[in-house]
Order: C-alpha cells, then sequence, then structure tokens
C-alpha cells in the first residue's frame, strides 16, 4: 500500500526484534513523546565496553517501534564508544524511509533513549516545537 | 435546496489532486477550506485599497476602514449581537479566551473564587485559567464527561456554588463532536451569580448562534473554522461588561488621550484592539459570514447532520473501530474521532494520507481527554458545509485497507 509501511517496517513492527526487558541491566532507560503517546525503555548489559545484551519494550507507532527495533539490531555486539557516535542519519538510512517533521521524532525515539542512557545525553535531539 | 457539488465549486482548492487522486478533505475542524469570495475580497483590498483604518483623511483609509467596521456589523448580525460595538477583533479564539482571563480575570477573580470548565475543553480554554489561577490564587474546577461523551449534568450542579466566577464551556466539542445545553448551562450559572463564556471555535462554524438567546456573556470564535482567513478571531461580550473591563493591550487605536502621566481609553470595540489589526483578514472574514449567512446557518447545519448520521453508520460497520462521542448525530457536530484496534492514530493517519484522505491524529490539543478515555491518540475525521457522502465511503474503503495492513 505504501513504502512508509513497506514490508521492513512492518515486519519490525509486528515481530520485534530483542524485546522485553533484562534482569540486571547496566543500563536502562525511558521516554516518551507526549505529543503522540509513543514510549519506548531500553535496557543494557555491558561486557568488556561492549554493548553485550540489549532488550527494548514500548508502545506506539509502527514507525516509533520498529526503528527502536531496528536500533537494537544495529548496535547489539557493538563498542559503546562507536554507539555513542551513531547518527541520526545512520539510523533514517538504515529505516530507508523518509519522513516528514512529525513522523520522524517517532523514528527517533528509541535513539534518543539509547543515546542518553549510554551518554547521559538528555533532550537529543533538539526538541522541535510542537502544539 | 443544498447543492453540495454546487458549493464545492465555490472552493479553488478542490480543484486540486493529489497525485492521481482527489483531494479528500476531512479535517475542517483544525481549519476550513476558503471559497473564492473569501480570497477574493482580502485580494481586492491588497489590490485597490490597501491602507491603514482609523487614521487617514484620504479615500483609501476611508474605503479600507469602511470596509474594515462594515465586516464587524455583518459579523454582529451573524451571532445577532445587539451592537457592532460587542465583537471585538482578536487573532484566533485562542486570543479572546485569553483576553477575558487578563482582563475580566485579573480584575474580578481572588482567593476563594472559581471558575469552572468540563473535562473536554480544548487546551485554549483550559490553559489560560490555569494561568490566571496561579496569579490570583483562585481555584480551577473540572466537570466530567460520561462514556458517552455527554458532559455530566449532575456533577456540574454539585460544583457550580456561589464560589463560582465563571463557567468557561465549549459549544461543540472538537474531539467528541457534543453539543452542550450552553442555554441551560447559562441558566444555572447566572442563578449562583457566576458568568458565562462560551468557546465558539467549532459551534460558530457550523450551526446558527444566536447570543441573546442562548443567554450567555462571553463567545470566543476563530475566522480560519469558518471558511474565513487565519490571524482573525472575534471576542463577544456583554457591552456593559466589556465597558467595565481594563483594556488587554496598550498601544495605538486603543486611546482616548495620552499623555506621561496618565492615558485614558477609547470606547469599544478599540479599546481592546491597540495597533495596526489584521485588516485583509476582517475584510476577508466578513466575505465568509456573507457567504455563510447565503447558504443558512441551518441549512448547513442540517447538511451536517446528514454526513455525521451517515459516517456514524459506516464507520460503526469497520472492524475493531471505537467511536467517541453521542451515538446520536443530532446531538453532535460533524465531527468523528475513533481509534482503530492497535493501530496507532499516527499509522491510521499517514496511510489514509497516502490515499488522499487527510485527517487529523494526535491529541487533537484535548490531553485530559485522551486520558479520560484511556486512550494516547485519536485519529478524527471532520466534516463540513462541502463534505459529501462519497468522500465518507472513501475513508471507510481506505480504513479497510489499513486495517489490512495492520492485520
Amino acid at each position: 500500500m505504501d513504502d512508509l509501511y513497506r514490508e521492513y517496517i512492518l515486519d519490525h513492527y509486528k515481530n520485534p526484534r530483542n524485546y522485553g526487558t533484562l534482569a540486571n541491566p547496566d543500563i536502562s532507560y525511558e521516554d516518551d513523546n507526549p505529543v503522540c503517546g509513543d514510549r519506548v525503555r531500553i535496557d543494557i548489559k555491558i561486557e568488556n565496553g561492549r554493548i553485550a545484551d540489549i532488550r527494548f519494550q514500548g508502545e506506539g507507532c509502527a514507525i516509533s517501534q520498529a526503528s527502536a527495533s531496528i536500533l537494537t539490531e544495529m548496535v547489539k555486539g557493538k563498542p559503546l564508544d562507536e554507539v555513542r557516535q551513531l547518527s541520526k542519519e545512520e539510523l533514517l538510512e538504515q529505516l530507508g524511509i523518509s519522513l516528514g517533521p512529525v513522523r520522524i521524532k517517532c523514528a527517533l525515539l528509541g535513539l534518543k533513549v539509547l543515546k542518553a542512557g549510554v551518554y547521559g545525553l538528555r533532550g537529543w535531539p533538539e526538541e522541535e516545537h510542537d502544539a | 435546496m443544498y447543492d453540495v457539488q454546487a458549493i464545492r465549486a465555490q472552493f479553488p482548492i478542490f480543484q486540486r489532486s493529489l497525485g492521481e487522486r482527489p483531494l479528500i478533505y476531512l479535517d475542517s475542524t483544525a481549519t476550513s477550506q476558503k471559497p473564492l469570495v473569501v480570497i477574493e475580497a482580502m485580494d481586492e483590498f491588497y489590490r485597490r485599497y490597501n491602507a491603514n483604518v482609523h487614521r487617514g483623511i484620504h479615500t483609501l483609509s476611508e474605503e479600507a476602514t469602511a470596509a474594515y467596521e462594515g465586516a464587524r456589523e455583518r459579523i454582529a448580525r451573524f451571532i445577532n449581537a445587539r451592537t457592532p460595538r460587542e465583537i471585538i477583533y482578536t487573532r484566533n479564539a485562542t486570543e479572546a479566551i485569553n483576553l477575558v482571563a487578563y482582563t475580566w480575570g485579573r480584575a474580578n477573580l481572588g482567593p476563594g473564587d472559581a471558575i469552572l470548565i468540563t473535562e473536554m475543553e480544548h487546551h485554549s480554554n483550559i490553559v489560560p485559567w490555569q494561568l490566571l489561577r496561579d496569579q490570583v490564587g483562585s481555584e480551577l474546577r473540572v466537570v466530567p464527561v460520561t462514556d458517552d461523551g455527554y458532559l455530566d449534568m449532575d456533577a456540574l450542579d454539585r460544583l457550580l456554588d456561589e464560589r463560582v466566577k465563571l463557567v468557561s464551556v465549549t459549544h461543540m466539542s472538537n474531539v467528541l463532536g457534543t453539543l452542550n445545553p450552553v442555554a441551560d448551562i447559562a441558566r444555572k450559572a447566572h442563578a449562583v451569580g457566576a458568568l458565562v463564556l462560551v468557546d465558539g471555535a467549532q459551534s460558530v462554524p457550523h450551526l446558527p448562534v444566536d447570543v441573546q438567546a442562548l443567554g450567555i456573556d462571553f463567545l470566543a470564535f476563530s475566522g480560519h473554522k469558518m471558511c474565513g482567513p487565519t490571524g482573525i478571531g472575534v471576542l463577544w461580550g456583554r457591552e456593559e461588561l466589556l465597558d467595565a473591563m481594563p483594556p488587554f493591550m496598550g498601544g495605538g487605536d486603543m486611546i482616548r488621550r495620552v499623555t506621561f502621566e496618565q492615558s485614558t481609553w477609547a470606547d469599544l470595540p478599540h479599546k481592546f484592539e491597540a495597533g495596526t489589526p489584521a485588516i485583509a483578514e476582517a475584510i476577508g472574514l466578513g466575505a465568509a459570514v456573507d457567504f455563510l449567512s447565503a447558504l443558512g446557518m441551518e441549512n448547513v447545519r442540517q447538511h451536517e447532520i446528514e454526513i455525521t448520521a451517515y459516517a456514524l453508520e459506516a464507520l460503526s460497520e469497520v472492524p475493531h473501530l471505537r467511536l467517541f462521542g453521542p451515538p446520536v448525530a443530532h446531538r453532535r457536530g460533524g465531527v468523528a474521532a475513533f481509534t482503530l484496534g492497535r493501530v496507532h492514530a499516527h499509522d491510521v493517519a499517514a496511510l489514509l494520507d497516502r490515499e488522499g484522505v487527510a485527517v487529523r491524529a494526535g491529541h487533537h490539543c484535548a490531553q485530559p481527554l485522551m486520558r479520560r478515555y484511556g486512550v494516547v491518540a485519536m485519529t478524527r475525521a471532520s466534516f463540513y458545509l462541502y463534505t459529501t457522502k462519497e468522500e465518507v465511503d472513501l475513508l471507510v474503503q481506505a480504513l479497510r485497507r489499513v486495517e489490512a495492513v495492520f492485520a
């Protein structure tokens, strides 16, 4: 029906990867987007400076949840230093869809939670104004 | 005879298509489309007689002033105000409500006083009263809504005591579509000595509104939701109330005499209209009022009841669709807010957009109402004087395909 909801996105939405929580996470962080109610929590287990295990849990639109799922696959096993460098552009490229200013916040919620968790970066990326 | 196709032909935007699909605009509750007469009225102002109002001793300024004040007279007749002096131009309904909160509110409310609003209010009829409450130490009370989207009138009776100085209530909910019994509420409020402000942002565009028959004290509405331009709205208030209120903003046009020691204020309505106003927009709103008056607001309302009844029936047959608001069309306006199973409203709206169907998704500036119904967001289709049954059919067909994508 539409490339925004192509099979890749819908597959991650309907069958989210690394879904759930970790028993004793080294990092656990959660945030939401009050404008649309999207919510994502990410738990991380660190070993030797790498993301040894990662789980996410959340609710919201297909874009926000699929994006979080795809993100966990991208960073699992990666050194934290590399994860800190991960840019919005890299995630959006992986999603492979073009998004307007409202939906881009949905797509970046998972990354925002991840960055806040591993980097203590609050309010990343810059919040855009919304009514 | 209400000829919806002939009416649509007067709106240039409906000639537009999105890709190969015609535009199905079901978001008039956010803002309405504009008929050619409104666009032309503003265009003519800028092309032929653009000048400032109330100032110049020259032909253009006199023409501009006549058009600007003529619009005010027609708006006054449109809502049956006693005099055009009761029509205050604002930017929109939000500014109209804020005007009352800042001037009447700060002059008349203090600790121990209460303002009564409802759970179905738009943020624009919540936040100004919170700001006022925090400044003057008054109380803010909220009338709950029932499961099927009506005001809980028993609760209203309990909450409305002599401490309440103002009841501020929407005439028609922008989410549930509920038409509230504002005449009834005004009688109850006046019985305890409270004034009544009605948020008419959704009612004035869609049904006949007679401020004297309703017996209310203030009415706020926006031009852009009633075929007029953005940037212009109206506060109507009873003349004696407006007269007694201090000014809102200070500046040019709102004064009688200015010295460095003190200033005195212009008469109504200019006391509340500091600075060069939105002249073209006021003229555009006047043209919109003419357009609506020619159609007849009773006819507009009748058309919307038919479309809404048709839509409620058709939508109720979509699997997993949950409709909010009163189940009967004659007790609500042309708004259908719903959830579709577990599919998020943003996904619904994005998929509908790809089929050329424009709807709104989100919290609709009514976050407390979303919480009341236990949802984070709703999708809202809204109807206006140009909406057809065929458009409702296309919405329903598109919704069935959305269902299939997420099945």
